[in-house]
């Protein structure tokens, strides 16, 4: 089993005496490696219930720590700062300032299902990760980041017509993120798209690009789930006691 | 041949109506040569792939309990077929939570009142994958009696992504034994494409993620995501990469080229989905399995092995 841990203790808190001796022994380096006792005492109580109320954080009590999320994780084995065990801990203890050094990497979750798939306690992992990502963002302790960005066009696209149409989300996620849409790879794959595609299909989906996709009858649909959202979205501030 | 599954309801989803066109096209084609009747879904909605649940989980199960109502109230047919990992894997959620959290039911009835149309109920409808419905309704040795075109000499690794088995508990009838799916090493598109003359490379990534959902929002990572799984299926001495799942399928795609344009990485192997594969072997022609819609130009190699 690889070790996924050793780099949890931070460089500020190690202590080393470039010259040190101790009962005739001599400890300099390495050998007088300390930890620094601390005490916490800036505890977020309530930082687990903060996380079990938003959407997917819901079982994060049942960790009991094993890591078997971490082992198998997709994006710890690009990224091992990348440690759902460890912030699953820091939650549940109310390191909410320990947390926050992650901040910037709590959105990159990938959704593979390969913690939930492995977990012994149904903790489902990865909706832990995307809670927590929410809460870093509702909190106002990061922007709102891509992932959550492309999940609020394509939310949106779907409450209005009931569908999704795949020219509209690349375009609509670019601008919403302040990119622009002529990436050389997009540009490339377009034209090696086009270079093949017959005149028939190629103008099906211009039209689709223009005649939006819809479900037929979908108003009330729209209505319900849009004051569905809304309610949600009240209840998800209310948790962290925002407003 | 089987009657089971010979008519089931099709739930194509969003992304076959837009760059898995050809997957739409081949599943359609395939089923007609096979003598398997698709009835699409009247009016379906998007499933919410990969977003919506994280904007609200039961909202996401809404959008797909409102598909299997469809079914369950207005198709005189007792199984839905998705070929997308993401409207399967969303409609087996429903499915699971609807059985298992009262949460589920109550914001699904809540909001299908509102909207006007009827609730569903767990157990009314069953989910399948197209790899299923081929599996259980034709069979290896129903396909093997069909094949005017063996893939011969193809060498093809599988790639089933993650939404096919993950995670385990909204597959129960994965994992029983002799038989069913596996949800750690399946084997449904090996079983298929052997049977049509492939030969299949052990390809130890066949359940590795793509990236698919941050394909965009975080192409970094896809990329690299990706590029590992383009260079293992080369190594493994892939000619093709099969897919079952439009997202992987075009995350391959535009990952591949991203890695040749972003770093200067080339890769050769070409992308096919299973039905086009199948379609060759049937002797469906590459333009009717919408070969020429994909981005991944696999038609110089099909010609040298004589498949197109």
């Amino acid at each position: 089993m690889p070790i996924h841990e050793k780099s949890l203790i931070r460089p500020e808190d190690l202590t080393e005496h470039e010259q040190l001796e101790i009962d005739g022994v001599d400890v300099s380096g390495h050998w007088s490696t300390f930890i620094e006792t601390r005490v916490v005492s800036d505890y977020n109580e309530r930082m687990e219930e903060e996380i079990a109320a938003l959407p997917g954080g819901e079982y994060i009590h049942r960790c009991f720590q094993c890591s078997s999320c971490t082992n198998v994780c997709t994006v710890n084995d690009l990224n091992p700062d990348f440690n759902p065990r460890y912030w699953i801990y820091l939650a549940r203890m109310g390191f909410e300032k320990e947390l926050l050094r992650d901040k910037d990497l709590l959105w990159q979750c990938v959704s593979c299902h390969k913690c939930t798939h492995v977990c012994p306690r149904d903790v489902a992992p990865e909706g832990v990760m995307k809670a927590m990502a929410t809460w870093a963002e509702l909190k106002g302790h990061t922007e709102v980041k891509p992932a959550a960005a492309f999940d609020a066009e394509f939310t949106e696209q779907i409450v209005a017509t009931g569908k999704i149409e795949e020219g509209r989300i690349i375009r609509g996620f670019f601008k919403r993120t302040g990119q622009p849409l002529n990436q050389p790879w997009l540009r490339e794959m377009s034209l090696r798209l086009a270079r093949r595609l017959p005149i028939l299909m190629g103008l099906k989906m211009a039209l689709a690009a223009v005649f939006r996709p819809r479900t037929r009858d979908w108003d009330k649909s729209r209505a319900a789930i849009t004051e569905y959202i809304a309610e949600r979205e009240d209840a998800n501030r209310r948790a962290l006691n925002l407003d | 041949m089987s009657e089971k599954y010979k008519t089931v309801a099709y739930y194509p989803g969003c992304a076959l109506e837009g760059t898995g066109h050809g997957y739409n096209r081949s599943t359609k084609a395939v089923g007609r040569k096979l003598g398997l009747d698709l009835i699409e879904i009247p009016n379906w909605n998007c499933c919410g792939a990969m977003e919506v649940k994280n904007i609200d989980p039961e909202l996401q199960n809404y959008l797909s309990a409102r598909n299997l109502a469809i079914v369950a109230e207005k198709m005189n047919v007792d199984t839905v077929m998705a070929p997308c990992n993401g409207c399967y894997h969303n409609l087996k959620k429903v499915e699971h939570d609807i059985a298992k959290k009262p949460k589920t039911q109550e914001v699904v009835d809540r909001l299908s009142q509102k909207a006007g149309h009827a609730t569903y109920q767990a157990g009314e409808v069953e989910t399948i994958h197209a790899l299923d419905w081929i599996k259980e309704a034709i069979g290896e040795e129903g396909i093997r009696e069909r094949v005017k075109n063996s893939l011969k000499g193809l060498k093809i690794a599988n790639y089933y992504g993650c939404m096919y088995t993950r995670p385990r508990n909204i597959f129960p009838e994965k994992d029983q034994g002799e038989g069913s799916e596996s949800t750690h090493n399946p084997h449904y598109m090996d079983d298929l494409l052997r049977a049509a003359g492939a030969e299949i490379v052990d390809y130890p990534l066949k359940t590795a993620c793509c990236g698919g959902a941050h394909t965009l929002a975080d192409s970094d990572t896809s990329t690299k995501l990706v590029l590992n799984l383009l260079q293992t299926a080369e190594d493994c001495g892939a000619d093709v990469i099969a897919t079952e799942c439009p997202t992987c399928h075009s995350g391959l795609e535009m990952h591949q080229i991203r890695a040749e344009k972003e770093h200067g990485i080339k890769t050769s192997v070409k992308m096919l989905y299973f039905t086009q594969l199948l379609g060759l072997a049937l002797g469906l022609s590459s333009r009717k399995l919408g070969i020429h819609e994909n981005v991944s130009d696999a038609s110089g190699l099909l010609k040298e092995r004589g498949l197109a």
